[in-house]
């Protein structure tokens, strides 16, 4: 619980900073049975990154880090978007932009539990290959379609909910399901925390590190499919640029550690909202555009700083030794 | 011996003077009030259970933790260390109890990390390596300097840490159980570069759980329990007997012979034949049955832990074969050993045995879990008495399953490790070093239960570089020598320990 309580701070606090800028920040009202209003925006729109950072945690709790999301993100969107505009169906293109999605997390996996390759590198490859992937799908170009129920994924509601929110929650849910109510979660901070001892504990590490690989790569096609639903487009080049970014930043910003080990889902979800609400700050206060990524940086800089427990320990001892040296002098 | 105690006997002014020291960590009082003073010239052993406090007190000495309460004084002058190296600049030479080495750099590489001879500004790599050797020979150590630390046992590592704690100039060395994965004769030689420190003025602090070393080669000892201090005492003064009544608090129960009358074993459960593995053990032949303890006994890297690993599947054979309960069985990894009811508890608590980020509760269930798969979790309730009654029983301290193992003691953690596969309630258990850094009192309670559950059936491998403890257990012992297997004796009145080192000396042949 310690844990969150600076992400917690650092939410807070952006969330004031916008209130002061934006007064009606924090209402929502009901619009033609939709929920509106600021805050709804920042999940709706935080809902893709939220899914990747997911996955992402789980990843990283196993030591492993997976660079290739973005591109999984660009990869699901154009294919979902390619059957649409071939009369396909819905239920056929979702079904498989993401049965390729995970295909492609089980690669990844495959690469970092069975050849050994080190994670960086082995989605690094991904990274790449997949954007030409993806722009070999939509051959290079934007494919646009005009589908209500694909709509639905990314732009639709259900019951005056953004349905992408409802999406993450189930999502999450399924999620903190299988993590802490079954033992996979504790199995995924064993690999992460000492690979060796878990292999020693009888634990099949290979397994569980495909299947985390696999888990993320669905994640980041779901969001994929909700990021071109809401657009009502695939653009290969540009769907989920950074995103894997983003989403290790949240991690990070979440309380898991990149070394691997401990993880947190609620952290996750914390952190990336962080992010989401500085993206939306940055255009409420009026950050001029040419500086909106130096901000941005400058932001997560000190959220970084005020999570890390040594630098606070740093400032804080410091602060506790000066005192007791006045006192001493006086 | 008389000499010494005159030295002893005119007090010096103390090197090293900690007054009223107190630590606090979150749920525990690791020290309270704590006085010590450590004089020039000495061996001075801190004594006390696993949990006491003295690596915490080490700590705080030498600035890993800053203290709560009291002050310390390094000749007459207060100091507050902020971490090891700068205890290291003022005179202090530590090796911790978790022995901390790079282990994918050369062995010359640690022994000299942050202080490699230079020449010209650039490393001088010639003149470390012959350091290296030359250091290394001190301690009776032939290795090969260049080579990674990894390829080296956990024995050896420790010696490594000796070997460099030793070199760095110092006015006062700092050794947290040193010796406890150590056989005879490097304690032997850890000892004679000991007595020459000593004779040279340095203070020696000394942790060991093993009595005879503290009499062989303390002067002094202060006890702890509890985090508080009992007391200070020349080792002269204080017998065995009042030593661990002042550190548990009560009289031990002596065990002297445990297993009572001799048993006959005609239900092999696992059955070795040929299996070896180049480079690491030599094809052995061995026979482990039902409700049989088997000791192993041999010098460091003679292969004990390797026939071990090969039993366990967490090595690959690289030939000869392996028949559990009479059919043959693929051991290929410890998963699958495991299926077969075999269980290991390796000898590296730290690199091959526990996740120190995960709880007490949860390092226990750990293998338990493992064989269940991830989808059907143990249930709390089974968890929690599970684990609730291995605290009990191997008395875990302290006692809250929700604590981070890392925050253990050491010889605490090393019980967490063995309860771990005590729950499993193996067919075949087999035991590296399971006393490593292991109270007195808990050690006994720890060979009471090997007793207690070979009598219920469980067949036992238990290896230990301690000789009387290998003896007090096993039915049948098998002595190793230069990764072979050369003698397997059964343990009558004639097997003692002369016999087992004579054995051992000879590689077998009379
Ligand atoms: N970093 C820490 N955080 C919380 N508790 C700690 C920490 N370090 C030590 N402790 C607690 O302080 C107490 C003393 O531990 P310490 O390691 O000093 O024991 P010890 O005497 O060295 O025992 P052993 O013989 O097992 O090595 C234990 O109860 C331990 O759990
Ligand atoms: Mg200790």
């Amino acid at each position: 619980m310690r844990r969150l309580l600076w992400p917690l701070v650092i939410l807070a606090a952006l969330l004031a900073v916008n209130v002061l800028f934006t007064p009606g920040f924090f209402s929502i009202q009901v619009r033609e049975g939709h929920l509106y209003g600021s805050l709804i925006d920042i999940l709706r729109f935080g809902a893709p990154l939220i899914l990747v950072a997911l996955g992402m945690t789980l990843v990283i709790a196993t030591g492993g880090i997976d660079l290739s999301v973005g591109s999984v993100v660009a990869i699901s969107g154009a294919l979902a978007c390619l059957q649409i505009s071939q009369d396909a169906g819905v239920f056929t293109a979702v079904v498989l932009a993401l049965g390729l999605s995970v295909a492609l997390g089980v690669w990844n996996g495959f690469l970092v539990a069975n050849a050994g390759i080190q994670p960086i590198i082995a989605t690094l490859i991904l990274m790449v290959a997949g954007r030409g992937l993806a722009q070999l799908i939509t051959d290079g170009q934007i494919i646009t379609v005009n589908d209500p129920a694909f709509k639905l994924i990314g732009g639709g509601y259900l019951l005056t909910v953004p349905f992408g929110i409802l999406l993450v929650l189930a999502v999450l849910a399924v999620t903190a399901f299988l993590t802490r109510r079954l033992a996979l979660g504790m199995l995924i901070e064993a690999v992460g925390g000492n690979a060796e001892a878990s292999r020693l504990a009888g634990i099949r590490a290979r397994g569980i590190i495909v299947m985390v690989y696999a888990f993320a790569a669905l994640c980041a096609g779901v969001a994929g499919l909700m990021i071109s639903s809401n657009v009502s487009s695939a653009d290969g080049n540009n769907a989920g640029l950074w995103i894997e970014l983003d989403a290790i930043l949240a991690v990070v910003i979440g309380g898991t550690s990149l070394a691997g080990g401990r993880f947190s889902l609620a952290g996750t979800v914390l952190g990336a909202l962080i992010i989401q609400t500085l993206t939306t700050t940055i255009y409420s206060i009026g950050v001029p555009p040419e500086t909106t990524l130096l901000f941005k940086a400058l932001v997560v800089t000190v959220v970084c700083l005020l999570q890390s427990a040594a630098f606070r320990e740093k400032v804080f001892k410091r602060r506790a030794r000066t005192a007791g040296a006045q006192e001493v002098a006086a | 011996m008389k000499k010494e105690r005159d030295v002893v006997m005119a007090v010096p002014e103390p090197i090293l003077r900690m007054t009223g020291i107190g630590k606090q960590f979150p749920g525990v009082k690791a020290l309270d009030g704590v006085d010590f003073r450590l004089l020039p010239g000495e061996v001075h052993a801190l004594m006390g259970e696993n949990g006491a406090g003295k690596s915490t007190l080490i700590k705080v000495l030498t600035g890993v933790h800053p203290v709560d309460t009291g002050t310390i004084d390094l000749d007459g002058v207060p100091v507050a260390f902020t971490g090891p190296l700068e205890a290291q600049r003022a005179g202090i030479s530590t090796v911790y109890q978790e022995v901390n080495l790079c282990t994918n750099l050369s062995v010359a590489e640690n022994i000299f990390i942050g202080r490699e001879p230079r020449k010209r500004g650039r490393i001088d790599w010639k003149r470390m390596r012959a350091r290296a050797a030359e250091l290394l020979a001190r301690l009776d150590l032939d290795l090969d300097v260049s080579a990674p630390l990894e390829a080296y046992s956990l024995a050896v590592r420790q010696m490594v840490a000796i070997a460099r704690a030793v070199d760095i100039e110092a006015r006062v060395l700092i050794l947290d159980e040193p010796t406890s994965s150590l056989d005879a004769g490097e304690v032997a030689q850890l000892f004679k570069v000991m007595r020459t420190l000593k004779g040279e003025g340095i203070a020696i602090l000394f942790v060991s759980h093993f009595l005879d070393q503290i009499y062989e080669i303390a002067d002094r000892m202060t006890i702890l329990r509890n985090g508080r201090r009992v007391g200070e005492y020349l080792v002269s003064e204080l017998s065995q007997v009042e030593l661990v009544g002042k550190m548990i608090g009560q009289e031990l129960k002596e065990l002297e012979r445990l297993h009572g009358e001799a048993k006959r074993f005609d239900a092999p459960l696992v059955e070795a034949r040929e299996l070896g593995r180049p480079g690491a053990i030599e094809p052995f032949t061995l026979t482990i049955h039902e409700g049989e303890v088997v000791g192993l006994a041999g010098l460091l890297g003679s292969g004990r832990t390797e026939v071990a690993r090969l039993l366990f599947g967490a090595d690959h054979a690289g030939g000869g074969e392996i028949a559990v309960g009479g059919t043959p069985a693929a051991l290929r990894t410890p998963r699958a050993a495991m299926g077969h009811g075999i269980a290991f508890c390796s000898e590296d608590r730290k690199a091959d045995g526990l996740v120190p980020d995960l709880t007490v509760r949860e390092n226990i269930i750990l293998a338990l879990q493992a064989t269940r798969g991830w989808t059907r979790p143990v249930p709390r309730e089974q968890q929690d008495a599970l684990v609730g009654k291995y605290i009990k029983a191997l008395k875990i301290s302290p006692p809250h399953p929700e604590h981070l193992v890392r925050n253990l003691s050491g010889g605490n953690q090393q019980k967490v490790l063995l309860a771990r596969w005590l729950i499993l309630e193996p067919r075949l258990l087999i035991l590296d070093e399971p006393t490593r850094g292991i109270d007195v009192g808990a050690k006994a309670e720890i060979q009471r239960l090997v007793v207690e559950l070979s009598d219920g059936g469980m067949a036992v491998l238990f290896i230990s570089a301690e000789l009387e403890e290998v003896l007090r257990l096993s039915h049948k012992v098998g002595v190793l020598r230069d990764r072979r297997l050369v003698a397997q004796l059964p343990n009558d009145e004639e097997l003692t320990t002369e016999v087992l080192m004579e054995t051992i000396a000879s590689g077998g042949r009379p």
